[in-house]
Formats: C-alpha cells, sequence, structure tokens
C-alpha cells in the first residue's frame, strides 16, 4: 500500500513538473517569444481566447508571477488548453482528440507488438546459448538501436513505396475510400500504417531483445535454476515459469525510460509518414511556433508515458513481492 | 593489432570527462597527479581487456572511420561542400561520386564534411553530461540525506519526461540558435539515466572501508570523492559517456533534420533537413538524404557497439559462448 501512494505521489509530482515546465519555460527564454507572437495575432482572436493566451505565457499582465501561475494550473487543470495559433480558430482540444487515436493505433500496438516479440526472442536467445539466435542478434539489434527512426523510416519508402509494389507512405487512408467499418477501409488503412508501425518496430525491438536476453543470461546462472535441471523439470518449464519470470522483472522497469525514448523517435516517423498523430503536430506546432498546441502535446505525450509506468509499477507489485515490502 | 592504435586515440578523448574533476576541485598538485595515475591505470587495464573482444574491435573501426573523416575532409573530398557551382541534381558519376543537390552542390562533399560537427556535437555533448551526471550522481550519493533526497528526485523526473519532445520544446523556444545551445539543451535533458546509475554504484561503495581510512586520515569530502571514489568508477563513467553519446547523436540528428540548430551549417543533420525539405526521395536524388543517415547510423552504431562490449566485460555471463554445451534434458 505505501508502495502504491509513492509511485501515485512519484506521478503526481512530475505530471506537476511539466506544468510548472511548460509556464516557466517561455518566461525564462531571452525576450519572452510568445510576446512578438501575440502581437502579431492581436485583432485576430477573439477576446475571451486572448486572455487565456496572455496568462500561459505571461504578457500584457502587471500580476506577481505567483498570480500568474495560480491561474495557469487552474485553466489547465480544468482542461482549458486554449487555441491553436497554426490552425486558427481550432481550439488545441480539439486537434489533441483527433489526433490522438492515431498515434494509440500506431505507436501503442507497435510498442506492445515489439515488447512481446523482443522479450520473446530475448528469452530464447538467452535460452540456447551459442546458438546462431545468440551470436546473430545481439551485434545486429545493437546497431539498429543506433540508427535513427525516421531515417528508417526513408529507408523503407525507397524500398517499398516509390517502385512496385507500392505501399503507401502518406497520411493515414486514401483520400478516395469512405471511411467505414468494412473490409476494404481496414485494409487500406493497414496498409497506410504498415510502414511507419515497421520503422518503429525495426528500432525499437533491439532494446527490448537486449535487454531481456542479458537479464535472462544473469538469472539462469543462478542456483535455483540448477536446482530445477536437478530435478528434471522439462526445459520450456524451466524457461518460462522459472527463468524468464523473475529476468521479465527489470525489463518491466525499464519500460519507463524506453518508452519516451520510442514516443521521442516516433514523433519523427509520423512527420516522415505525414502521419497525423501527436508526433506530426508536435513537429508541426514547433515550426508554426504554435505554443499553446505544443505545450498541450508535450502534456500530453508526457501523460501517457506517466500511465505507461504506472501501469508497468503495478504489474512488477503483482509479479514482485519484494517490492511491496520495500522500504 | 589495429585497435591498439585505435585505444591509444581515443584515449586523450575519453580521459577529460574523468580527469576533469579533480582540476576542479582544486586539490594540490601531487594529489591531482595521483587521481591522474589512478584514472589512467584503470584506463590501460580497460583497453587491455577491449582489445580481445570483437564488438569493441568493430566500434572502435567505425569510430576511427568517422575520426579520419572529421580530422582531414579536406584530403578525401576536393569539392567545397557549400559552394553551389556544379549542376543541379545530377546523378551519380565519376567527378561526383553522390551525384548533387538541387542547388547545385556535390553531395560526396557534403558528406565527407559533414562528419565533422555530428561528431563534434556527440562528443562535447556526451563529455559535458556524463560530468553532470558524475556531479549529480556522485554528490547524492556522498552527501545523502535531503541532498540526496533532493537531487534525486530532479533526476527521476527528468528521466520520465520524455527526452526528445523535451528537446523540441525547448527548442521552440530558441529559434535560430546554434550549436552551442543545441549541446547545452541535449546535455540538460540527457544526464538524467547516467546519473541514477553513477549514484547507485557510488552509494554501493560508500560504507567500504578504505573510504572510511581516507575519512579517519582527515581528508576532505572534494579528496575523496575526487581521488577515492571517481577513479573506482571509471568503467561505468565510461559507458555513461559512450550511451549518452548514443542518444545524443541520435537526438541532435533529429533535431537538425526538422530544422533546428544552424541550417546553414555542414553536418549529417542539416542534410537531412535540405534532402527532406527538397523531396530528395520523390525527385530521385536518394543517396542525398540516405548517405548522411548511413553516417549518423555509422557514428551511433560504433558508441553503441562499444557501450555493449563494456556490458560484456563488465559481466563475464554474457560474453558470447563458443564452445557447445552438454546436451540438456529437454
Amino acid at each position: 500500500m505505501r508502495y502504491a501512494l509513492r509511485r501515485l505521489a512519484f506521478f503526481v509530482g512530475t505530471l506537476w513538473a511539466c506544468v510548472t515546465l511548460n509556464f516557466v519555460l517561455p518566461r525564462l527564454m531571452p525576450g519572452n517569444p510568445a510576446l512578438a507572437l501575440l502581437a502579431k495575432f492581436h485583432g485576430r482572436i477573439g477576446g475571451q481566447a486572448l486572455k487565456a493566451l496572455e496568462i500561459a505565457f505571461g504578457v500584457h499582465t502587471h500580476e506577481s508571477y505567483l498570480h500568474q501561475y495560480i491561474d495557469y494550473l487552474r485553466n489547465t487543470a480544468e482542461g482549458n488548453l486554449g487555441t491553436s495559433l497554426s490552425q486558427l480558430p481550432t481550439p488545441v482540444s480539439q486537434i489533441i482528440s483527433n489526433a490522438l487515436p492515431w498515434t494509440l493505433g500506431l505507436v501503442g500496438v507497435t510498442t506492445v507488438l515489439a515488447f512481446v516479440l523482443g522479450t520473446g526472442i530475448g528469452i530464447i536467445g538467452a535460452w540456447r546459448r551459442g546458438s546462431w539466435l545468440d551470436n546473430v542478434l545481439p551485434p545486429v539489434f545493437v546497431i539498429t538501436s543506433a540508427i535513427p527512426f525516421f531515417w528508417i523510416g526513408m529507408l523503407l519508402i525507397v524500398a517499398f513505396s516509390l517502385h512496385a509494389p507500392h505501399l503507401p507512405s502518406n497520411g493515414t487512408f486514401d483520400s478516395t475510400i469512405i471511411p467505414a467499418f468494412n473490409w476494404p477501409f481496414i485494409v487500406n488503412l493497414l496498409q497506410h500504417a504498415l510502414l511507419p508501425s515497421a520503422a518503429i518496430l525495426i528500432t525499437s525491438i533491439g532494446l527490448w531483445i537486449l535487454t531481456m536476453r542479458n537479464n535472462m543470461v544473469t538469472v539462469l546462472s543462478e542456483d535455483y535454476i540448477k536446482m530445477a535441471r536437478a530435478k528434471g523439470l522439462p526445459g520450456r518449464r524451466i524457461m518460462f515459469d522459472y527463468a524468464a519470470r523473475n529476468a521479465i522483472l527489470p525489463n518491466l522497469s525499464g519500460l519507463a525510460m524506453s518508452l519516451g525514448f520510442v514516443l521521442g523517435g516516433s514523433v519523427l516517423v509520423e512527420y516522415v509518414f505525414n502521419y497525423p498523430g501527436l508526433g506530426f503536430w508536435l513537429v508541426q506546432a514547433v515550426e508554426g511556433e504554435d505554443y499553446p498546441l505544443m505545450q498541450a502535446l508535450f502534456l500530453l505525450i508526457t501523460l501517457a508515458v506517466l500511465v505507461a509506468v504506472l501501469l508497468a509499477d503495478i504489474l512488477t507489485a503483482l509479479l514482485d513481492p519484494r517490492t511491496r515490502t520495500a522500504r | 593489432m589495429a585497435s591498439t592504435e585505435l585505444s591509444a586515440g581515443l584515449g586523450p578523448t575519453i580521459t577529460p570527462s574523468a580527469g576533469q574533476p579533480h582540476a576542479q576541485s582544486g586539490a594540490p598538485p601531487s594529489r591531482a597527479r595521483e587521481a591522474a595515475t589512478k584514472t589512467g591505470q584503470a584506463f590501460l587495464r580497460l583497453f587491455r581487456t577491449l582489445r580481445s573482444n570483437r564488438k569493441a574491435s568493430a566500434g572502435f573501426i567505425l569510430l576511427a572511420f568517422v575520426c579520419v573523416l572529421a580530422a582531414v575532409p579536406g584530403l578525401i573530398a576536393h569539392d567545397p561542400p557549400r559552394a553551389e557551382i556544379y549542376g543541379r541534381s545530377l546523378g551519380p558519376s565519376a567527378s561526383h561520386l553522390f551525384g548533387t543537390t538541387v542547388y547545385g552542390q556535390d553531395i560526396f562533399a557534403q558528406f565527407i564534411w559533414g562528419a565533422r560537427e555530428t561528431l563534434i556535437i556527440a562528443v562535447v555533448s556526451g563529455l559535458l553530461s556524463t560530468a553532470l551526471s558524475v556531479v549529480m550522481g556522485v554528490a547524492a550519493a556522498y552527501l545523502g540525506g535531503v541532498w540526496d533526497g533532493g537531487l534525486n528526485l530532479v533526476t527521476d523526473t527528468l528521466l520520465v519526461i520524455p527526452s526528445f519532445p523535451l528537446l523540441l520544446i525547448i527548442a521552440a523556444y530558441l529559434p535560430n540558435s546554434g550549436v552551442v545551445v543545441l549541446i547545452a539543451i541535449l546535455v540538460i535533458t540527457g544526464y538524467s539515466y547516467g546519473a541514477r546509475q553513477l549514484r547507485a554504484q557510488a552509494l554501493s561503495l560508500r560504507g567500504r572501508d578504505y573510504l572510511e581510512a581516507a575519512r579517519v586520515r582527515g581528508e576532505r569530502s572534494v579528496y575523496i570523492i575526487a581521488v577515492e571514489i571517481i577513479p573506482t568508477m571509471t568503467p561505468l563513467i565510461v559507458a555513461t559517456f559512450l550511451g549518452t553519446a548514443v542518444y545524443n547523436v541520435l537526438f541532435a540528428a533529429g533535431l537538425q533534420f526538422i530544422g533546428f540548430g544552424n541550417p546553414a551549417s555542414v553536418s549529417w543533420g542539416t542534410m537531412l533537413y535540405w534532402a527532406q525539405n527538397n523531396e530528395a526521395l520523390s525527385i530521385g536524388q536518394y543517396l542525398w538524404a540516405l548517405m548522411p543517415g548511413l553516417g549518423i547510423a555509422i557514428l551511433g552504431a560504433s558508441f553503441a557497439l562499444l557501450n555493449y562490449a563494456f556490458d560484456e566485460i563488465g559481466n563475464p555471463a554474457l560474453r558470447p559462448v563458443r564452445r557447445h554445451r552438454v546436451k540438456r534434458p529437454r
């Protein structure tokens, strides 16, 4: 229980730190960059939206920072994320709710796939020490994990999209097809997701394979594995129930850092494939100096990582009794 | 054989990360020398082990390749990298090995000259953020109490916040800034993972007898940290540098790819930016977009291979098994 409370406190604390970063960053920068921007938009956006912007960036107000900060926290907590400056007059919340499903679908599914596949390959690789699988895979995936996600995307476009057989490399589905829950639409949707998904999978799977393999190798030298062998338990049982179950724990908690990395990498994959998810819009917002949209997206991406970390923590606590009693 | 020369070449590049804290500590010269000797011996041991590791040798060779490009680009590519003086969008030929850009620049020359800035960003940001990791991690572990709690909270929070989106929004507030700003934000967002690992190791060292002995001798904390603790941690510090360098290569490339930094500079990241902006892939100038990415991949892979070799050395269980084991029951 104390463990759960501690993790929850960390969750809230980190979220607060992100909101605060959003508040502090524009005020720290030389000559508040939002100031020039707001001057440009003066008269083009309505009274209330302008007011919200002024609160968010501390422009034209003579209130103390503390007062501004409280106003800003209240606005954010109420979900008042402001108006997008590059897509006037669309509210930021609308852009985000349109983009979120695409990212969850593409990056979410691919990440789960990479985790399951990578962990599986890592388990088998470590179990068969010295086989070709174990000798070839680690160096290969050390190298793929050091390649930019978006460059793999470009390679895939050259290989599969520019010449026959032609796979789409742009957007989420053909504009000629009517979105409906039927076979042609789903096939079209999956075709469009295939290349970006492959780019994320290729570059992120190595991470899971390597860490899982290394954990497995360490666990396999433990005495209780020897004991299990001596008892004559079937190999498969030892591999999954004895070794993998313990080796997977650090991998789960490693999910936290890796997920942030994968999400960061997929930002540029979405950009290369014009896939209109959170990452695509984040790049658009940065390029168009659309600060409200940018801040909201940063907050949301962090929230996604935090939720995943919390889930991994809960799972770890369920699988590993030691964490529940720790300190 | 080749790796001996390479390791000798790499030594001075890395040493400052471990050497710096001593210089700053203001310890008397003899003690500084003592720390330097200890660190130097640790490095020698390390490189002797690395030589026999195949992944490490491969990493050294790749890194040496990039270093050569960065050191003497003028000897390899005779065309000026920025001048727009050739035919536009030419295909690969003997005079233009990789063809030319839509602006009439030689792509081969850009590729060769691009190594320098890319390597500098990776190494400098890697060194600085490793130094920050050492300071934050070791200070937290050594000082303990409130300091530990406070520093830890900052590090843990930064660890969870996704670095690349954070880099992006900081970059957005600082348009038209150069390499220095790029390196600064890479350092701030990239130190946390290393700091955490170093703290863990420093914590495990804290109760050791030889540190207790130094304290009883009446040594100052600065001396104990610089001369007794940090040399012991050299392998992990080098590993931290290599790991951070991999991420910084990737992050810097990503930022430059979308136009941050100075797009007029010649580096692999900015080459990718111009290639993407001119749709190099659709107009058939594949090499314009693919070669700089390959360069980034080579540099990233060299650090990653070295890092993995370090893991194997630190944890002998991970080393490749050559002989076949006794057949085990199914």
